[in-house]
């Protein structure tokens, strides 16, 4: 042991340094640990976001895209369906869309971001079947609206805004995803511009 | 022979010294009742809970595809395997039933209270972890109520703002509870979290033995020795490590040494326990849908929800908390605070008597109202949400919260009885 006198300036110095050089790798050692609890390349693969095509989506047509294994209705509505919404509106379980079963941009009167271009999650929200969708023939199911879903398994029905009747065992109205227009005739499934 | 053996050992690491510490010459006071089998008990059901779990790996598949069948054919297949995974499920809920019963004790005799607020807190802790472990331990069987009970449980991340989304999205690691999320469950089920509560129950116990056990009297069993002979001090007849003794600065009142006295009461409260745990074990091991909830004999189905998705029972208390609240964001913060408050109880109560033998009516009428509270907000969150039981659960949670707030407003000029002398 030497017997130089002990330089106070240097050691605090020295120790603080040191400090901070270990502390700055102990956080450097944490990241792959939290980066690792992260989706998956193969997750993010299987959940990534969709695009469809609706340049040829005629009045009144329904199509389908899968987005996370499920099944995405593109609807395109007509001025009649878009009026008939707010005929459907006293017979409705949750008529302003309260339930967060929407992004915020569609929680308005037709649940959607353009009014004649509906998008929806295709499962009932009571025991995941596939309603149909009625164009026509919806009134044999709710007296007076001509066109909406109509679950064959339990009955649930749905209006033109995927908004759920009261008295069927569907509890919520139908899920809206996310979703933006990438241009005019080309819609992204799965991504808005918040989450892009 | 045995003798140069211990020494030999004793040389190199003092066994028989900790031991005297801990066990033999560790004073506690003679007056422990009912209420101080508890912390003993839930030692026993960690105990279960960490053999029995091993055990269950061992047949246990921990992936989406797997999980339900596995646990089905531990249940049918395996030798036993029934009454392990029994013994695992009702051990979950037995562990709850006791340390709600170790934490009201610690209420009612003030056992929070200076010099014991690092105990209390390192308690909160345990209870923290063990909520997590029960959480991520009943998803693993991968049934209808333990994928939406998750569901439900880490959306309460999703409304914290701005990181809300992105958090969700971390602890499930998919963009929604999949195979990935019950691999990590797993891993921090069986291995990160037991591992922490082992060594946070270290720290409980090492933290008890420092400051010394508290008791139904709430008076001191640690004095300054002043020379004066105590009359009929029961503790004359024994010896205490002299760590407790300080080398005769401290002389010991009305205690007696830990073993063969409280390891002998101790048997017979594990005794009557284990009376209860294997009645339900053999006889309802389900506990009437309440320790295993009917919709978790079916697998897991992200496409079909349940009608009624309900916590299991030892959450509910707080679920209904988080329901009675209309604001989602509000509802997660106070459901957090109910905890939260608790691990404040060493601040919050100002009185300077402990126990509630000797406080106010208005204290011990309080306490009432709390344990009420929480009994009735227990049995609210199982129940489904209709606008009069919403109404009842907030008037409940509205009294729970109270508890703490009259507490901090009367205990600092309390009208308490006068304190004995000597332990009753």
């Amino acid at each position: 042991m030497s017997n130089a006198p002990v330089d106070h300036g240097r050691r605090r110095f020295l120790t603080i340094a040191t400090s901070v050089v270990g502390g700055v790798g102990a956080i450097g050692a944490a990241v792959p640990f939290i980066a690792s609890w992260n989706p998956s390349e193969k997750a993010k693969q299987a959940g990534a976001a969709v695009t469809a095509d609706i340049s040829k989506l005629e009045d009144g047509q329904l199509i389908r895209v899968e987005w996370r294994g499920k099944p995405v209705w593109i609807v395109k509505r007509t001025p009649a369906m878009l009026e008939s919404l707010t005929k459907s509106v006293d017979k409705l379980r949750d008529p302003a869309s309260e339930e967060p079963q929407q992004p915020d941009y569609a929680k308005n009167d037709h649940r959607s971001k353009k009014p004649e271009i509906f998008v929806a999650v295709g499962i009932c929200t009571h025991l995941g079947c596939s309603p149909t969708y009625l164009m026509k023939d919806f009134d044999a199911q709710v007296e007076g609206i001509p066109s909406g879903f109509f679950c064959p398994c339990h009955g649930s029905t749905y209006d033109m805004a995927g908004r759920v009747f009261s008295g069927v065992p569907a509890p919520k109205n139908l899920m809206i995803p996310p979703y933006m227009f990438v241009d005019d005739t080309t819609i992204l499934i799965g991504e808005d511009e918040g989450t892009a | 022979m045995f003798k140069n053996f211990m020494s030999w050992i004793e040389y190199r690491m003092p066994f028989m010294e900790k031991m005297n510490l801990h066990v033999m010459q560790y004073p506690a006071p003679k007056n422990f009742n009912f209420w101080y089998f508890f912390g003993s008990l839930a030692m026993l059901v960690l105990v279960n809970q960490i053999l029995t779990g091993i055990w269950l790996t061992m047949n246990f598949v921990p992936t989406a595809e797997g999980a339900f069948a596995s646990v089905e054919y531990i249940m049918r297949d395996v030798d036993y395997g029934w009454l392990l995974r029994y013994m695992h499920s009702t051990g979950a809920s037995a562990f709850f039933v006791v340390v709600y019963l170790h934490m009201l004790r610690g209420m009612m005799y003030g056992s929070y209270q200076k010099p014991r607020e690092l105990l209390w807190i390192f308690g909160m802790l345990i209870f923290l972890v063990l909520m997590a472990e029960a959480f991520m331990g009943y998803l693993l069987p991968w049934g209808q109520m333990s994928f939406w009970g998750a569901q439900v449980i880490i959306s309460i991340f999703g409304v914290i703002p701005v990181i809300g989304d992105d958090l969700t999205l971390w602890i499930r690691g998919d963009y929604v509870i999949s195979g990935a999320t019950l691999n990590r469950f797993f891993a921090l089920h069986v291995i990160a979290l037991p591992l922490v509560l082992v060594v946070l129950v270290f720290l409980h116990i090492i933290a008890l033995h420092e400051v010394g056990s508290n008791n139904p009297d709430g008076i001191d069993v640690k004095r300054e020795n002043t020379g004066e002979k105590i009359e009929d001090n029961v503790s004359d007849k024994f010896t205490f490590h002299q760590y407790f003794t300080k080398g005769g600065k401290k002389i010991i009142v009305d205690a007696i040494p830990f073993h063969p006295y409280y390891t002998v009461k101790d048997i017979v409260g594990v005794v009557g326990f284990l009376f209860i745990f294997c009645w339900v074990i053999f006889f309802a091991p389900e506990g009437g849908g309440f320790f295993l909830e009917p919709p978790n004999f079916e697998p897991a189905n992200p496409m079909k929800t349940p009608d009624h998705i309900a916590p299991v029972w030892y959450f509910t208390p707080f679920y209904a908390i988080l329901r009675a609240v209309p604001d989602q964001l509000f509802g997660a913060i106070f459901m957090f605070l109910a905890i939260i408050f608790l691990a404040l109880l060493p601040w919050l109560d100002r009185c300077p008597v402990r126990s509630v033998r000797y406080r106010s009516n208005l204290h011990k009428a309080n306490l009432t109202m709390f344990c009420i509270s929480f009994v009735v907000l227990g049995v609210l969150g199982v129940l489904p949400a209709t606008p009069t039981y919403t109404l009842l659960a907030q008037i409940f949670s509205f009294t729970y919260f109270a508890y703490f707030g009259l507490l901090w407003f009367y205990s600092k000029n309390e009208k308490t009885k006068p304190l004995p002398v000597r332990l009753s």
